[in-house]
This record gives C-alpha cells, sequence and structure tokens, in this order.
C-alpha cells in the first residue's frame, strides 16, 4: 500500500514519452503529487502553493540527469528546495550578552515548554555553563513542582517561585538569584497560553520587556495541524522570536508545521525535541526534516543508526 | 479577551463579487476543509459530492448548508450512546499522547460528575511525568474527588489496582484511572498501558468500562494514527477533543469518527474546570466555517 512519494512520482512520469527535459506539461501531474505529499505532511496550504511555485521555477528546462529517472530528479529538486527553505546549517542558541543571559521559553498549552527548559539546561551544563532554572507559570496546577523536580533529576538550581507571585516580578527577582547563585544562564518557562489570549501574550510582551533575553524560543508540538501558521506567526509578531524548538519528534507524525513555522516567521529550528527524557534534545538538520516531510525520513534515519 | 485573525477564509468571501461556482472556486472551498485539518482524503471526497451538486448551489448559504449537512452525515456515528446500564463502579481510563489534555479533562469529568451527586475517585496512575501525582491532586482538591497515588516512579497498575479496590471499599460511582501521555508508535509504551488494563479487569471483572481517547485538536494528520494505534492496542470507546477554544479546528476527528466508528463524547474549550462541553455535531459544524 504504502508508496514514497519518488515512486509515486516514478508512476506519474511513466506514463509521458520523450521527455529529456522536464517541461510546464510533463511536471504538473508530477506536482500535484508533491502538493498531496506536503498536504497531508500537514504543511499549510499557502504554504505548500508557494513551494510548489518554487519547484516548478527550479525544474523547468531542467534535463534529467541520465542517472535518475524523471520521478528522482522532481524528488531530488523537491528535497533540494525543501532543505534550502528549512536552512543552512545549525543555528544555535544566541547566548550573548552581559551574565547571566535570560533566554526565554513561549508556546501553546502542552507543547513540552517546561521539558524543554530542563533539556537546555542539561545540554548547556554539559557546555560547561551554568543553568538556572526559573518557573514563571503560576497557572497550571503543579507547574512550579514540575520544574522543580526537572531541576532536581540534572542537579541545576530552580527559582523559589510562588504561585501569587506576579510572573514578570518572578523573571526579575530570579534573575539577581541567578547572578548571585554564581549562574550564567537563566531559562525563564512560561505558562501555555493561546496566540489569541491578549491578556497573556501581553505578560509574555512584559518579561521580554523586562528581562531583555538574548533568545527566545517558541516550543511547537510536531504533530501540529494547519493552525502552526496562525500560532507561529502569532508569537512571532508579538514577540520577535529567535527560534523554533520542534518537541515530539520522536513520534511518526510527517512534521509539516515545520516547514509552515518556518515559512511564515522566516525563524530557524534550532533544537528537535526526541523524547521525555531531558537528555532527548538534538541539533535540527534540514535536510532531514526535507525528507521526513516528504514520507522517506525513515530510511535517512535508519541509515543513521545502523 | 481573544483576537481571531490571520489566515483564515471564510466562504461568505469566497462569494463576494458575486462569483458562481467554478473551478477556482472549488479548489477554494477544498482549502477551507484542508485549513480545518479534515484532511486531503476527506476534503476530496466532499469536494467530489459538492461538484456534483454545483448547479444547484448560488449563494453562499447554499453551499454552507450543504458542506454541513455532508460533514454532519460523516459524523453520525460520533454521538455518544446514552447507556443507563452502568456498574459500580464505572471506571474509566483515560489515555494518550503527551501532553493533549488528559490530566486537565479527568479533573474536569471528575467536577461535572460530583456536581450530579456522583461520588467519583481518580487513581493516579501518571507516576512517570514529573509532578503529574502534584497536578492530579490539586485538580481532584478543585473537583472534590477522593484520589488514591502511590510514589513517583512505583508500577501504574499497581496504582490502579489500588483505585479500584478503593473504589469497590468506598462505594464510589465512577473511578477515573490518569495515565501518563505516550506516543502511540512506542511499543514498550504501549505494552505497560494494556498491562494497566489487564490489572483493571483482573481487579474487576468487565472493567475499564470506558478507554476515553484524548485528542488535541491542534494536532493534524497525525491524530489519525494516533486514534488507530490507541483502539488496536485498548479499544477506545470514546474521543475528548481539547483545546477547542484556541483557532484550531481539530476537523481531523471527523476522519476519525468516520473510520474508527467512535463517539467524540466532548470538547475542551479551556483551562478551567468549567471548560468541557458535550460534543455536539451541530455546533461542531458550525464552528469549522
Ligand atoms: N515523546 C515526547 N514527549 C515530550 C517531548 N517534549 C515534551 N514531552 C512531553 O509532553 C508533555 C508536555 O510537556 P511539558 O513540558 O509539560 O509541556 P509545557 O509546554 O510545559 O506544558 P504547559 O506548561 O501545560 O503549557 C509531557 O508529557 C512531556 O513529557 C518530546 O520531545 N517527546
Ligand atoms: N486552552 C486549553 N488548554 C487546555 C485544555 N485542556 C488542557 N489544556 C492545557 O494543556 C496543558 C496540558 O494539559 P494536561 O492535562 O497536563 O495534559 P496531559 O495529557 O495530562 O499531559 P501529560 O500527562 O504530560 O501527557 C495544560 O497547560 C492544560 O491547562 C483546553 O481544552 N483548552
Ligand atoms: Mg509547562
Ligand atoms: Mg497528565
Amino acid at each position: 500500500m504504502f508508496e514514497s512519494l519518488s515512486e509515486k512520482l516514478d508512476g506519474v512520469f511513466k506514463r509521458l514519452k520523450g521527455h529529456g527535459t522536464l517541461t510546464e506539461k510533463n511536471i504538473s501531474d508530477g506536482l500535484r503529487e508533491v502538493r498531496l505529499a506536503l498536504l497531508e505532511a500537514d504543511v499549510h496550504f499557502k504554504v505548500a502553493k508557494q513551494f510548489i511555485a518554487d519547484v516548478k521555477e527550479r525544474s523547468l528546462g531542467q534535463e534529467v540527469m541520465r542517472s535518475l529517472t524523471p520521478g528522482q530528479q522532481v524528488v531530488k529538486i523537491v528535497n533540494e528546495t525543501l532543505t534550502d527553505l528549512m536552512g543552512g546549517a545549525h543555528e544555535a542558541l544566541d547566548l550573548s550578552g552581559t551574565h547571566p543571559v535570560p533566554i526565554m521559553l513561549v508556546g501553546l498549552q502542552g507543547s513540552g515548554k517546561t521539558t524543554t527548559a530542563g533539556k537546555l539546561a542539561l545540554k548547556l551544563r554539559k557546555e560547561g555553563r551554568k543553568p538556572y532554572l526559573v518557573p514563571a507559570d503560576v497557572y497550571r496546577p503543579a507547574a512550579i513542582d514540575q520544574l522543580k523536580k526537572v531541576g532536581a533529576q540534572i542537579d541545576v538550581p530552580v527559582f523559589e517561585s510562588r504561585t501569587d507571585m506576579d510572573p514578570v516580578d518572578i523573571c526579575r527577582q530570579a534573575r539577581v538569584a541567578a547572578h548571585k547563585a554564581g549562574c550564567d544562564t537563566v531559562l525563564l518557562d512560561t505558562a501555555g497560553r493561546l496566540h489569541i489570549d491578549e491578556t497573556l501574550m501581553a505578560e509574555l510582551q512584559a518579561i521580554r520587556e523586562a528581562l531583555q533575553p538574548a533568545d527566545v524560543l517558541l516550543v511547537a508540538d510536531a504533530m501540529t495541524g494547519q493552525d502552526a501558521v496562525n500560532m507561529a506567526k502569532a508569537f512571532d509578531d508579538a514577540l520577535h522570536i529567535g527560534g523554533v524548538v520542534l518537541s515530539k519528534m520522536d513520534g511518526d507524525a510527517r512534521g509539516g508545521a515545520a516547514l509552515s513555522i518556518r515559512s511564515i516567521t522566516g525563524k530557524p529550528i534550532k533544537f528537535i525535541g526526541v523524547g521525555e527524557k531531558l537528555a532527548d534534545l538534538e541539533a535540527f538538520h534540514p535536510d532531514r526534516m526535507a525528507s521526513r516531510i516528504l514520507g522517506m525520513g525513515d530510511v535517512l534515519t535508519m541509515i543513521e543508526k545502523a | 479577551t481573544k483576537t481571531r485573525t490571520i489566515l483564515t477564509t471564510d466562504i461568505d468571501q469566497l462569494f463576494s463579487g458575486k462569483r458562481q461556482i467554478d473551478d477556482e472556486m472549488l479548489e477554494e472551498i477544498e482549502e477551507l476543509l484542508i485549513t480545518a485539518d479534515i484532511g486531503v482524503q476527506t476534503a476530496m471526497d466532499l469536494m467530489d459530492g459538492i461538484a456534483r451538486k454545483a448547479s444547484r448551489i448560488q449563494t453562499p448559504d447554499a453551499l454552507k448548508q450543504l458542506l454541513k449537512q455532508e460533514l454532519q452525515t460523516l459524523l453520525a456515528n460520533a454521538a455518544p450512546p446514552t447507556d443507563a446500564l452502568q456498574e459500580k463502579p464505572h471506571v474509566v481510563m483515560v489515555v494518550g499522547v503527551n501532553g493533549v489534555g488528559k490530566t486537565t479533562t479527568i479533573g474536569k469529568l471528575a467536577a461535572r460528575e460530583i456536581h450530579q451527586g456522583r461520588k467519583v475517585l481518580i487513581a493516579a496512575a501518571d507516576t512517570f511525568r514529573a509532578a503529574a501525582v502534584e497536578q492530579l491532586t490539586i485538580w481532584a482538591e478543585r473537583a472534590g474527588a477522593e484520589l488514591v497515588r502511590h510514589k513517583e516512579q512505583a508500577d501504574p497498575a499497581a496504582v490502579a489496582y489500588d483505585g479500584i479496590e478503593a473504589a469497590l471499599a468506598r462505594g464510589m460511582d465512577t473511578v477515573y484511572v490518569d495515565t501518563a501521555g505516550r506516543l502511540h508508535t512506542k511499543v514498550n509504551l504501549m505494552e505497560e498501558i494494556k498491562k494497566i488494563q489487564r490489572t483493571i479487569t483482573k481487579k474487576m471483572p468487565g472493567a475499564p468500562h470506558e478507554i476515553l481517547l484524548v485528542l488535541d485538536a491542534t494536532t493534524g494528520q497525525n491524530a489519525l494514527a494516533q486514534a488507530k494505534m490507541f483502539n488496536e492496542s485498548l479499544g477506545v470507546t470514546g474521543l475528548v477533543l481539547t483545546k477547542l477554544d484556541g483557532t484550531a479546528k481539530g476537523g481531523i476527528v471527523i476522519s476519525i469518527c468516520q473510520q474508527l466508528q467512535l463517539p467524540l463524547h466532548f470538547i475542551g474549550v479551556g483551562e478551567g474546570v468549567d471548560d468541557l462541553q458535550p460534543f455536539d455535531a451541530a455546533r461542531f459544524v458550525d464552528a469549522l466555517f
């Protein structure tokens, strides 16, 4: 049953004769398959449309390489375009500025912010830095407890927030406390919120204003559907995010949201979350993401792990 | 205060300037369906139906009417059964992938039942996630439910077992079993949850009476894979769709209800204890456009 995009495209192109070069006429059927693959992967339909236009422009007039079938040739172009769009080399966390450097995590409810704060703390500590965790979520039941436990697991200090404190005050006081404790990086774990919640979005803006974080990371779930564009745009408009962490990539979601978010914000995806454990954070690889969105990702990952 | 804007089009806009239904408009309608996460296949099926009846559709209202009709047909099986026959305690296991809203939904469901005069006990069988038990403890207090908890990292099946035992002893009407979030692709974790189910059955034959799968409306096509896998492993009896208070439409449940013949019991519309509503197909379909 399961056909990869490349097999589907081969099927499409078999029906065409005399195709030494890719022409408007002979690639349109192929591009329809590409569009379907993107939509099935949850890429936003407008993003998919633009993408198809880009691929078409790149393809027209290209000679089909001797070593490839026309289907493979189109996959190659699609893959390259997708990889380019998703950004070049890995972009690191922005840790510039005077110590302690604040880093802020934001996103929808349940996207993985608190877990990611712990993962980043562990990673930074391994790199020789001294992270400090700040629970700035006073709304979700036991959110402060959760981050405290996460901190205890990896031996990273956690600010003593209380639910009757104002989140902006928590962040201000926490930075002072982090400085006193000799820490150089302050990770601010904020409450999950909807991007249309004006009051809570204003709270994030106030934290950003007060702390001037070096990096603001949007934590987004890899399983997100078409709404990813609305969500990402709203967070970026309000906060000028510095990058994205794509969580829950250890499942089987194709992760088209990655392309949607990247296209709508232009911001790089910096990390991916690949599990619930605190060591489960990896650098983002645009090429792997591209093949995954196209439904060919497992092949690459398997080769990598073999 | 909430605002919604951005990349949404609606049917009224499509018809502005006295347009007729043509291929271009059909494509735009299809896009509208896709934006609601209805999925490519279902959207195409629906469009076939619309295209066949296109000559009869001259106004946006007529199109809306037709679409809603078709969608409601797809959701025909989505209404939950109203079974009066319930064993005591009625045992409900709540399952789903990470962060969808299982624990919060249990808090809301418990509060709702207690409001109806029933006695509810919650078993804290998520012993894995940091402070999951503390979170559930707060929800149980809010709802006025009793709670059975073990230490962190304890065997979740043992917690469920003790929960049923306590509920039997104390004459509870309902038991909710909160489970740790797990991706449907993780074989060992899916085995673990089957073990919880078996343990419950051992303590009380016929239980669990319900397996509620919680889905997040923000999720796209992957929700279908989640539903399939949880259903295969446990035999899901119903769905809850959370986070419908945002801009995501959760259209994938239409495919899920249709393909797996599962009813949708409740929708979550916020983080408060009252933010839970019985599913209403007509209202759900209305909100899609
Ligand atoms: N499988 C998997 N689970 C993850 C990953 N990241 C986070 N989670 C899980 O997702 C769920 C939600 O994670 P949290 O860190 O609590 O999310 P949050 O964004 O802080 O949630 P709120 O504070 O309620 O908005 C938990 O069960 C985490 O264990 C990941 O990369 N993979
Ligand atoms: N806006 C909104 N948020 C919700 C809704 N339901 C749950 N949430 C939020 O989503 C986040 C995750 O909810 P939980 O109940 O912890 O989810 P869970 O499935 O138990 O998560 P894990 O146990 O970590 O897998 C929390 O911040 C909740 O407040 C809803 O209907 N609307
Ligand atoms: Mg959190
Ligand atoms: Mg939970």
